[in-house]
């Protein structure tokens, strides 16, 4: 067990391609880190830096205090849980998992004891005699894994594990990493694409965008203050409503559509706001409220998504399936919920109503109380 | 479902008389004596010497020196064959491991000149290599046989194409599993290629086996001869005033073609999956 510290790292292929530009992570022991963002993010390449798979152009990468920047991947105290299981086909689970031990010269009854436990924790130890080809793709997650666990590494390193799994056992495998990870309080580090998989696993999330790191933080925190559009769009399902505006004194005028803030921000003219699908609730008759043109409807069940258009932009309201829906529907939304963006830039500006930093500092009083 | 009908069965037999017919005369041809054959052509029904003709085949001193039997003559044969097959299985293995698995500049020009080698055959360069072995004193020996028909493109090719359909991530696995090259290839190449393994045994024992013209040309000592050169030389020797010894000959060719096919049966099952799937 160990903290990773990631200081500066880039890595520039042969042609000059940039894929991770000078990204510097600071993972505390036992924490779990989840790398997220779009494919070509340079997600997995950072992993695989981490890992020992690609050689790291600059900066250092520390593990436990030991810059291991030009260590061999078996000598840095890791362990990989890959995509495609990357299990050996002509071994069986025992073996697949004893195969690190055996070449690290481990005695063979503490094998035997290492394999064994890691198989109760999994519950594959029926499975200990058979081919991988004999099992399940969850079946082969958990021998992956299982392989990573008996080396007791100083870090898990977790590349998109799940993305190979059907959606309800991704879900059930999800809750199970998270356990064993508590449990074990092995550092992680997890790459995904998946921003559900992300927001429930992580300790703290960094999302990643062409190489860079656009926000590194607590799951909620990220989804509640966005440090950029790109977060915003990314994190959260249905994504954050993204509109061109202009404020006007204590106005926000979207074309022909108006907002009255109750107060002036302290930014100029030309702004995106950003409008979480949930914030959005039908305007009674005496409040203000924009007025969204109906497209489609999406049914989920426990809530109901309406997509739509104010003057001309696309919207979309996350509301209670009790609620009709007409050809079109009067929405508001309260002030201090709402995200304001640099319109060129896309970077979060200082915002004039700052509930969720006051509620956030809330939350932080009643851990530490807690703790 | 398709119904067997009378014309597929036409099909089938006509194929089993044309592959299996000269086979069937060959064998029965060789149950009888020299003279019958020689005055009544080839044979269909069994002849009454089987026996005789095969153990005189497999044991009687023959040749000039009158020291070489059938039974000498085969025990070349697989060592030729199974020396040749293993030895360009080893060979073409390791230089598709190297080809795929390390980075070295070059290694695609490398892959792509000992592709076109492919398209030589072996007598293109049979003289080069019958000089070099002659300088090295060498002809007249198992080596001398063996070893220069080893460096293989077609193995090479084939191990190479099935080394990189093996995942990377299983290289990788092993790297942080604290395997290092060789072991990787022990461990986990060396298991992944056995029915690759299988396939490429089989059909570079039956080329060595069937191989004519090297032997012919690196093996003066008749105790190197091999299987196929003897079928030859039976004829040769027994010209003159005698008949020439038919039934030993079609014996012989008999003889000659057992091992091969009962290589091809053991390892058939492997075979056909090596060549046409991967074990992943």
């Amino acid at each position: 067990m160990a903290a990773i510290n990631i200081t500066n790292v880039s890595k520039i292929y042969a042609g000059g391609v940039e894929a991770v530009k000078s990204v510097s992570i600071d993972i505390a022991d036992g924490e779990f880190i989840v790398l997220v963002g779009p494919s070509g993010c340079g997600k997995s390449t950072l992993l695989r830096m981490v890992a020992g798979l690609e050689a790291i152009s600059k900066g250092t990468v520390e593990i436990g205090d030991r810059v291991i920047n030009d260590v061999e991947p078996a000598e840095r105290d890791i362990a990989m849980v890959f995509q495609n299981y990357a299990l050996y086909p002509h071994m069986t689970v025992y073996n697949n998992l004893a195969y690190g031990l055996k070449n690290r010269g481990t005695p063979k009854a503490e094998i035997d004891a290492r394999v064994a436990e890691a198989a109760r924790m999994l519950e594959i130890e029926q499975y200990l005699t058979r081919k991988p080809r004999a099992l399940s793709g969850g079946q082969r997650q958990r021998v992956a894994m299982g392989r990573a666990i008996v080396r007791k590494p100083a870090a898990f390193l977790f590349d998109e594990p799940l993305s190979n799994l059907d959606a309800k056992l991704r879900v059930s495998m999800r809750g199970e990493i998270k356990q064993l990870q508590k449990r074990l309080g092995t550092t992680s580090l997890y790459v995904t694409h998946d921003q559900l998989e992300a927001m429930t696993l992580a300790d703290r999330l960094v999302v990643l965008n062409g190489g860079q790191i656009e926000q590194i933080g607590r799951p909620l925190d990220v989804y509640h203050t966005p440090a950029s559009t790109f977060v915003a769009s990314f994190i959260g399902s249905p994504a954050m409503n993204l509109l061109r505006g202009t404020r006007d004194g204590n106005t926000l005028h979207f074309g022909s559509q108006v907002l009255d803030l109750g107060r002036a921000p302290a930014f100029p003219g030309p702004i995106t706001v950003g409008i979480r699908a949930e914030d959005l609730r039908i305007a009674s008759a005496d409040e203000q409220s924009l007025t969204l043109k109906v497209e489609y409807i999406e049914e989920l069940g426990a809530q109901r998504l309406v997509h739509g258009t104010v003057d001309g932009k696309k919207l979309t309201a996350s509301l209670s399936p009790e609620i009709e829906i007409g050809e079109t529907m009067a929405l508001t939304i309260a002030p201090e919920r709402l995200h304001f963006f640099d319109a060129d830039t896309g970077r979060r500006l200082a915002q004039p109503f700052d509930v969720s930093a006051s509620k956030r500092d809330t939350a932080q009083t009643l851990e530490m109380a807690a703790g | 479902m398709h119904r067997t009908k009378l014309f597929d069965h036409v099909i089938l037999m006509m194929g089993v008389f044309f592959m299996v017919g000269p086979l069937l005369v060959a064998l029965m041809t060789s149950s009888h004596e020299a003279a019958d054959i020689h005055r009544n052509g080839l044979q269909i029904l069994p002849g009454g010497h089987f026996i005789d003709t095969y153990t005189t085949v497999l044991t009687k001193q023959g040749g000039f020196t009158g020291k070489i039997t059938g039974l000498r003559m085969m025990m070349n044969s697989l060592i030729l064959g199974i020396g040749f097959a293993a030895g360009k299985i080893i060979l073409s293995m390791l230089a598709a491991y190297a080809l795929v698995y390390f980075r070295f500049r070059f290694a695609t020009i490398t892959f792509w000149m000992i592709f076109t080698t492919l398209l030589l055959p072996l007598e293109v360069r049979i003289l080069p290599s019958y000089e070099v072995m002659n300088t090295l004193k060498l002809t007249n020996t198992y080596t001398g046989l063996i070893v220069p028909l080893l460096a293989s493109a077609t193995g090479t090719f084939y191990f190479r194409q099935f080394f990189k359909s093996i995942p990377d991530e299983l290289l990788e696995a092993a790297r942080i599993d604290g395997a290092g090259p060789f072991k990787f290839f022990i461990d986990v190449i060396v298991p992944l290629s056995k029915t690759m393994i299988a396939a490429i045994f089989i059909i570079m024992f039956v080329y060595g086996w069937n191989q004519y013209l090297w032997p012919t040309l690196m093996t003066t000592d008749e105790s190197f001869f091999t299987l196929v050169r003897g079928i030859k030389q039976i004829l040769l020797v027994w010209v003159g005033s005698n008949i020439p010894d038919y039934n030993e000959a079609f014996a012989l060719a008999i003889l000659a073609m057992v091992p091969p096919v009962m290589i091809v049966m053991i390892f058939q099952r492997w075979f056909i999956k090596g060549l046409t799937e991967s074990d992943k």
